[in-house]
């Protein structure tokens, strides 16, 4: 651990009654960069905790995360086996199931604790693909935008059209056909999801980028013989990220609500729960027998954890752009 | 800065719709290009399907083939494809072999009817809300308002509509159909037919209306709250104006504009967005077609309506385009 | 009876790390035709009292005190009476019209919008009939009425600005930094228009500027602002070449004449930063940058005591001199010789 006081200075003298300290040297490049860093989250946490409805939405999503996690302590996986339930199926709350039973006699309180571990998973993962995607064509077709050279626009041009088709073709029916084509599962799902909702992303990334490209830092790192992927990943980048956090914190909310449409309309994983897929079944079997709470349960989840994931990303707009506060 | 004549201002104008549609096209041709290459990527297999996965003698699945234009070389194909859509021929459905412009023609008009009216009116509702919240920001109109539009925001539409459905249509309170957009019993028509299309209208619409509202509310208060720091306004209070003057004279009309475009953007979406609505409520719309077509699978069927989605998208684009080069005056300049 | 007349007026701001006076206990008073410069470096205060003339403030702000116009209080009176004196009473030329006019709508609209509410007798035909004689009294074609304010330039924009504030004709004008934002071959046109047009229509304004040199060839009487006090206030040409008050002195030699050998020569520029309002200095507000300051300069508060024929500073050292004595030993010399003495 450096000894580097507040101020960053170095105490070279120790004072009285601290002989045994040893002088603490100058501090690296890297360590002042690492103190720096640790003060500015320190400063955005104290800003973001000042939004109540950011603090409610990172509390529940603390919440569900820590139940995503700890779902095999919570309800036994054999719970979601449809061979090991006992239960009268359709049944209302009672002791042992507190949320009733679905079709197949099992607890809605089981499949909802390990739904939200699919949902979840499929939201993130989803997520990443998405935003990894859009964070690559959008750094990239802004950087290449800048430069001067003809095949630099080419590039851009070339890419921001492929964007535009990906955001004029509606999501829902390109989502719905490839995932028809390429079969149900979890992980069709998340592609499926992740392979056309990078559009957005990318467009607010390219006109990020085309904005931190105009920096002069950027000038001189060219003219010190920074390389292309240099310049975008070690300057262009960077700057890029505040906004893509926030992007992709909103982007979750989207994609979880993707994913609970495409289960619903029977495109997901069949075997695994999810929200959607408990909606979907719970539409289909539940509702005519007056098992409302196998609707409601994970409709419910849904909400939370979409606002939950909304309010998070507001909030952290706000904190990282002083111009979005008090919104 | 040069002076800028009235006569030059309005060619300046036009030329900047024009290159606006024309663009608009282009983009609507690019996508047809590459609809084509999807579906023909995509395994299709219309004689499993029409045959039910009988047994086929080679010449039946010849003769199938040769019916839907499926054996000639790719090339080919796509000519006959840009051909035949520029004729308004978008192909046979596998399902039933009827037109698909024909089936497409049929459910175009309930869905432009369910979320025509549904835009309308949360569009009408999400602004008041919007501006009402925004321009008191913080009180108590607006906490509540935004709790509200946030969690219709969060909510899946389909489980909107599902509770609904189950609230108000189920067995405990007959008070809309449950599904569909006419009675099955008698071919009403006249006012009673309208009054029952519009008794169907009622659950779906109102689904539709609540989640379109939630965005359009947010999207204009937030418009609203940025414009509230415009010096301009200050100018107009100095004037003397009363505060609802300068909101409603100056504020408004300001903020209306990005709302417009956004709003318009989500308009094109909102056609393809009612697949899931259509679904729980059985309306006979282009949704519940592209979603029957997809269980199928019914591959000429889906492509029109992957093209009408598409098209609905380009063209809402457009309007919201042109919207904002006609009201903002600023975007006018050639 | 005083046109406007500032009583002690104070104004505070509520900000999230507590009331920040921007404007402290100011003084002044205007008489009908008269023309008031107000001078300082941003941040001291004067577009405070700009924006407060018309209760124009954001609620965050507690304002105390009287702004008396012909005779009226501003701030207690009601809504109705405060409405009609905005524009027909007093009217405001902001800076950086850029953003001051309303971007969607056309340039003559927005000039008849004060005469139509005020003058509800007035036919549009015949409002757009006087917007047309504005605009040709500051200079701009009567084509420009149809114009969009992103059409024009900045000195256009500017110009608009104050054919839009004569609407009413008003009997005093608030020019806030009215040429701050222009190239300085504009400005001395739009300064030379505001010259001719106050001369000509008699009309009382007050003018806020950090550039003295301006303020001095324009108005009458130059009033000098520190910290959120007035620090020194005379006719304008007496405060421009010989300021009594340090920062008033500073502050005029940071524009030199030319050929004038002796500002040529005189140490210009003043150092350190204007007081960040959330922690004022004790006393007289520029008491830690004055190379004049008295050991009483930071425990004593200051008032403007007169300075000579018409003229007040609110300096130590001035009112030492005026009362006949020889101006004290300032703070900074009794360190110097102490320190020699140490040597």
């Amino acid at each position: 651990m450096n000894a580097v006081t507040s101020s960053g200075a170095t105490d070279p003298v120790p004072a009285p009654g601290l002989e045994s300290r040893p002088a603490s040297p100058v501090p690296t490049p890297r360590q002042l960069a690492r103190t720096r860093r640790r003060a500015a989250l320190a400063r955005f946490w104290r800003e973001y905790r000042k939004d109540r409805r950011g603090m409610f939405g990172l509390v529940v999503l603390a919440v569900m995360i820590a139940v995503a996690l700890a779902a095999p302590v919570l309800a036994s996986s054999r719970g979601l086996n449809p061979i090991y339930a006992t239960a009268t199926p359709n049944a209302g709350p009672s002791l042992a199931y507190p949320l009733g039973t679905d079709a197949d006699g099992r607890s809605v309180l089981t499949l909802l604790i390990w739904g939200s571990r699919n949902s979840l998973l499929v939201g993130l993962t989803a997520t990443l693909i998405s935003i990894l995607i859009g964070a690559l064509v959008g750094v990239v077709a802004g950087h290449f935008g800048s430069i001067r050279a003809r095949a630099g626009r080419l590039t851009d041009n070339v890419l921001m059209r492929g964007t535009d088709w990906f955001l004029v073709v509606p999501f829902l029916p390109l989502a719905m056909v490839l995932a028809r084509t390429l079969g149900p599962s979890l992980g069709v799902i998340i592609l499926v999801i992740g392979l056309t909702s990078w559009a957005g992303t990318a467009r607010i990334v390219r006109a990020q980028a085309l904005a931190v490209e105009t920096r002069p830092y950027l000038e001189r790192a060219k003219a010190l013989g920074a390389g292309h992927w240099h310049q975008m990943y070690r300057h262009v980048l960077p700057n890029v990220m505040p906004l893509l956090l926030a992007n992709t914190i909103l982007t979750v909310a989207g994609t979880i609500l993707a994913e609970t449409t495409l289960s619903f309309l029977g495109l997901g994983d069949p075997i695994r729960p999810t929200w959607g897929q408990m909606l979907g079944s719970a539409y289909e079997y539940g509702v005519g027998t007056g098992n409302l709470l196998w609707l409601l349960a994970p409709g419910i989840a849904v909400i939370l954890v979409v606002l939950a994931f909304t309010l998070v990303g507001h909030a952290l707009e706000a904190v990282l752009d002083p111009k979005l506060r008090e919104r | 800065m040069s002076v800028i004549l009235d006569g030059a201002r309005s060619s300046g104008l036009a030329r900047t719709l024009a290159v606006k549609v024309v663009s608009a096209v282009v983009t609507l041709f690019f996508v047809l290009v590459c609809n084509f290459f999807l579906f023909r990527v995509l395994p299709a297999d219309p004689a499993k399907n029409l045959t039910h996965n009988s047994a086929l003698t080679a010449s039946q699945l010849a003769a199938i083939n040769r019916t839907f234009g499926l054996g000639l070389p790719l090339p080919r194909q796509f000519w006959n494809y840009l051909v035949q859509t520029f004729h308004g021929n978008l192909g046979r459905s596998f399902v039933n072999q009827l037109p698909v412009a024909q089936l497409i023609g049929q459910a175009l008009w309930p869905t432009i009817l369910l979320v025509g009216s549904a835009t309308v009116l949360s569009t009408v509702i999400g602004i008041w809300i919007g501006i009402r919240g925004g321009w008191n920001r913080g009180g108590r109109f607006d906490k509540t308002s935004t709790a509200f539009v946030n969690v219709l925001y969060a909510m899946p539409d389909f489980w909107l509509g599902m509770v609904l459905l189950i609230a108000f249509a189920g067995s405990a309170l007959r008070l809309f159909p449950d599904g569909g957009m006419h009675n099955f019993t008698g071919g009403s028509t006249g006012l009673a037919g309208v009054a029952d299309v519009l008794w169907h209208l009622a659950l779906p619409g109102l689904v539709l209306t609540l989640v379109y509202l939630a965005e359009y509310s947010l999207v204009m208060r937030s418009s609203l709250i940025d414009e509230l720091k415009a010096d301009y306004l200050l100018t107009a209070r100095a004037k003397g104006l009363r505060d609802d003057l300068v909101r409603r004279r100056h504020a408004v009309p300001n903020a209306l504009l990005p709302s417009v475009t956004l709003i318009m953007l989500n308009l094109g979406f909102v056609i393809s967005g009612a697949i899931t609505t259509e679904t729980v409520f059985s309306w006979p719309g282009l949704g519940r077609l592209s979603y029957v077509a997809l269980n199928a699978p019914d591959y000429p069927t889906l492509e029109g309506c992957f093209l009408l989605f598409s098209a609905a998208v380009i063209l809402a684009n457009l309007i919201g385009d042109l919207l904002l080069t006609v009201f903002d005056p600023r975007v006018r300049q050639a | 009876m005083a046109l406007l007349e500032l009583r002690d007026l104070t104004v505070t701001y509520a900000t999230a790390s507590g009331p920040v006076p921007a404007v402290r206990g100011v003084n002044l008073t205007v008489d009908a035709g008269q023309t008031l410069g107000l001078a300082g470096e941003s941040g001291c205060g004067k577009s405070t009292i700009a924006t407060s003339i018309l209760r124009l403030l954001p609620s965050s702000a507690t304002v105390t005190g009287q702004i008396l116009f012909n005779g009226a209080d501003v701030l207690t009176m009601n809504w109705g009476r405060l409405r009609a004196v905005r524009w027909a009473g007093a009217s405001i030329v902001f800076q950086g019209a850029l953003h001051s006019l309303n971007p969607v709508q056309r340039i003559g609209r927005q000039i008849a919008e004060p005469i139509l509410l005020h003058e509800p007798g007035v036919s549009k035909q015949s409002a757009a009939g006087r917007v047309v004689r504005l605009l040709s009294q500051v200079g701009l074609p009567a084509a420009r009425a149809d114009s969009y304010p992103h059409e024009l330039s900045g000195g256009q924009k500017q110009r608009v600005m104050i054919a839009m504030a004569l609407a009413c004709s008003p009997s005093l004008i608030i020019a806030d930094e009215p040429t701050t934002a222009l190239d300085v071959m504009i400005q001395a046109q739009v300064l030379n228009l505001i010259t001719d047009l106050v001369r000509e229509t008699g009309v009382g304004m007050i003018m806020i500027s950090h550039d003295l040199s301006v303020l001095s060839a324009t108005c009458q009487r130059l009033a000098v602002m520190y910290a959120g006090r007035i620090v020194e206030e005379g006719p304008a040409h007496e405060v421009f070449t010989a300021a009594r008050h340090p920062y008033a002195q500073a502050l005029s030699w940071a524009f030199p004449v030319i050929g004038d050998t002796r500002t040529r020569m005189s140490p210009r520029g003043l150092a350190g930063d204007p007081p960040d309002p959330a922690q004022l200095p004790s006393g007289c507000g520029f008491h830690p940058r004055c190379a004049v300051a008295l050991a009483q300069c930071s425990a004593r508060e200051m008032e403007l005591w007169p300075a000579g024929d018409g003229r007040l500073a609110a300096c130590v050292q001035v009112l030492n001199e005026e009362e006949g004595g020889q101006p004290a030993r300032s703070v900074a010399d009794e360190n110097r010789s102490a320190g020699e003495a140490v040597a």
